[in-house]
């Protein structure tokens, strides 16, 4: 039962950075459809701007709290600039060529910002400054840190925001609008062109956040660090139904959660001791372990293939006509 | 000199082309060899990325299916080998019989991904794709506990190089006064290869199976109406694709003596989609194109970066692996916005892509 509760907490933590991430992919592919490949390289400039900032301010002696929310600040708008620059020069004029040509641009773009990155930041892994005293409370025998529950808090309120931004605003409307007719959005008085960069930047912002609790979470920053975690922020997309908002929180939230429950328990289930089976590696209380915690990285997308096989628009997602 | 060369006139002027053509690409190793074997290496690899993408160039050129995890396919072809001709399991099986076990068992593999993805479409078939050939990858990654398979991310040292019947590809021979180093003699054997799959892709595009992928790819709703069985074939060119991707990893395997799974890893799957898109998707010439650009042009900057950087400040400033890639993607940035369908489209595109203007 510990297990189960601490691995639902870490879960629930490294899940909702996940759907964070995911909703930059979502909201560009509902708008756009196209898969911003780029998207986890804004995530991780966000967090080595967060490193950078962070690391300069400390020797100032300002508050921990302040440094952090002031590293935050300085990524995100840093974040944004680059996001509204890869829509306008890799993607905007792409918007009517074939479907795979912005996919290639967006590959490229990322490769371009890896490798800045690397200029700038070194190839090390860089160790995120763990400036906020962390405090441990237990909760029916799990433990949760402060910053497990500060990234918990402020990754709803993200959500919450931009819900209330997508479904309540103008703006949101217009996004809506845009995202099931451009053509006819257009027409309709609606500036298309703003509308989609307005999205690119949101996706940027909240992908800058994701970066930064990344790294304060897990404690490193590496160049490299955005295309892991842009794949699972995609295919957390993708098992909510890619284009589709809360798709992308859900998702990101059960993808966070079979990783790390997958992970805490298959090697129970795959030891072949357990079931009894007379080993030689089994005597005197060994085991005989078939998958070990090394596959974590399986669950996620054995997870996604069994969901889009059996449901292909993914949990959320409505079924869309073959053709237009 | 346009009608000079008009081969309407003169038919036997394609036969003179073909010569030449033939006599360079026979003599290229011994020129190369003369700036250094490991050029004839390169040129080698570049061969291989050649077969990955004529065989990705069916399943995304021909048949209109997104995938972005083809490197698996070659993983298995590559693990395959290794594992019936090295130490590992101590088993030393001839060539001409793990290739096509390579390949079948490669081919199976693409089974097992496209059965249970026909009914995706577009990104949604792209990210199981990509997942799949993740899930590969990790496997060979661990498989090396509780039962040692693939000796894990250490990988399999010592595979045996092609032999027949003594005649070793790996080793150095002497022959008619000619110095036919092991990586030269590969050379020919990828090329012959490289050429027979050209040929079976060239019969493929205008086939009855050909036109039929073509049909899916444009609208599969009407190709089904049209009495195409799309399930079937979506499946063969799964198989297809997946085998030719079998036997360029045995070959892989044979020629590198030494494979480890982060040989297969996804950057390496996205190559191969950019080599495809970017040299023209469908266009078997562009492809082929495409794959040498992507392979030579990354290869010659890295010999030029570093000269060419201490001649302008006198040091060096940016590592040339970096200079590299940011000129790679900046390549593939430039090259989508200015040629979207690649820089040798194939003539359907084309013709798509100008009534979308008109």
């Amino acid at each position: 039962m510990d297990t189960f509760l601490q691995q639902l907490v870490n879960g629930l933590t490294a899940g909702s950075v996940y759907a964070v991430v995911a909703l930059g992919y979502t909201m560009v592919y509902g708008i756009i459809q196209l898969i911003n490949f780029a998207h986890g390289e804004v995530v991780m400039i966000g967090a080595m701007v967060a490193f950078t900032v962070i690391n300069l301010l400390v020797p100032s002696g300002l508050p921990p709290l302040a440094i952090v929310l002031i590293g935050a600040g300085c990524a995100v708008p840093i974040c944004m600039l680059v996001g509204y620059g890869m829509e306008r020069l890799a993607y905007r004029p792409l918007r009517h060529a074939p479907r795979l040509a912005p996919l290639i641009t967006a590959i490229g773009v990322s490769i371009i910002l890896q490798h800045v990155a690397l200029m700038i930041w070194s190839r090390n892994i860089l160790a995120f400054p763990q400036i906020i005293p962390s405090r441990t409370y237990f909760v029916g025998g799990a433990a949760i840190t402060t910053v497990q529950i500060a990234i918990l808090a402020i990754c709803l309120t993200l959500m919450a925001s931009l819900a209330i931004l997508v479904y309540r605003t103008p703006l949101g409307t217009a996004m809506r609008a845009t995202a099931q007719n451009a053509q006819v959005a257009g027409l309709m008085g609606i500036d298309i062109n703003r509308v989609i960069a307005v999205t690119f930047i949101i996706g940027a912002g909240l992908g800058a956040v994701a970066g930064v609790l990344y790294g304060t979470y897990y404690g490193i920053a590496q160049y490299t660090m955005g295309s892991v975690l842009g794949l699972k922020a995609f295919s957390a997309a993708v098992l909510g139904g890619i284009g589709n908002i809360p798709g992308a929180m859900l998702g990101g939230v059960l993808l966070g959660l079979v990783e790390a429950l997958g992970a805490g328990y298959i090697g129970d289930f795959t030891d072949l001791c357990r079931w009894g089976l007379p080993l030689d590696a089994c005597a005197g209380g060994g085991n005989f372990i078939l998958f070990g915690s090394n596959y974590q990285d399986v669950f996620a997308f054995v997870v996604l293939i069994l969901v889009l096989v059996f449901r292909p628009q993914g949990l959320l997602g409505e079924r869309v006509g073959d053709r237009a | 000199l346009k009608h000079y060369f008009d081969t309407r006139d003169k038919p036997w002027l394609i036969w003179v082309g073909f010569a030449l053509i033939g006599l360079s690409l026979a003599l290229l190793p011994f020129a190369l060899a003369q700036v250094g074997t490991t050029w004839v290496r390169i040129t080698n690899y570049a061969i291989l990325y050649v077969l990955l993408a004529l065989g990705l160039n069916i399943v995304v050129g021909f048949a209109g299916l997104l995938d972005l995890g083809y490197i698996a396919f070659y993983a298995v072809g590559a693990y395959t080998y290794a594992l019936l001709a090295s130490p590992q399991f101590n088993l030393h099986l001839p060539f001409w019989i793990i290739l096509p076990v390579g390949a079948a068992v490669a081919a199976f593999f693409g089974l097992i991904l496209g059965a249970p993805t026909l009914k995706l479409r577009g990104d949604y078939l792209a990210i199981v794709t990509l997942g799949f050939g993740e899930i590969i990858r990790i496997f060979l990654n661990n498989l090396s506990r509780p039962v040692n398979i693939t000796n894990g991310p250490q990988g399999i040292a010592r595979i045996d190089p092609f032999t027949l019947d003594g005649f070793s590809f790996g080793s150095y021979q002497s022959f008619l006064g000619l110095e036919f180093s092991g990586p030269i003699k590969y050379y020919y054997l990828l090329l012959a290869v490289a050429l027979g799959i050209i040929v079976v892709n060239m019969r493929l595009q205008n086939s009855r199976v050909g036109r039929a992928w073509e049909a899916i790819r444009e609208d599969e709703i009407a190709a089904r109406a049209m009495g195409i069985d799309t399930r079937n074939l979506k499946l063969l060119a799964f198989a297809m694709g997946a085998s030719f991707g079998g036997v360029a990893g045995g070959m892989f395997s044979a020629i590198q003596g030494f494979i480890s799974p982060e040989s297969f890893v996804l950057v390496e799957s996205i190559m191969v989609v950019c080599m495809v898109v970017l040299g023209g998707m469908g266009n078997i010439w562009g492809v082929i194109l495409g794959a040498l650009l992507l392979s030579f042009v990354p290869e010659i900057l890295r010999w030029t970066v570093t000269p060419v950087q201490e001649a302008l400040f006198g040091r060096m400033l940016v590592e040339p692996e970096v200079i590299r890639m940011l000129l790679f993607g900046l390549a593939l940035v430039l090259v989508m916005l200015y040629r979207p369908a690649g820089l040798l489209p194939s003539a359907v595109r084309k013709r798509e892509l100008e009534e979308h203007v008109a």
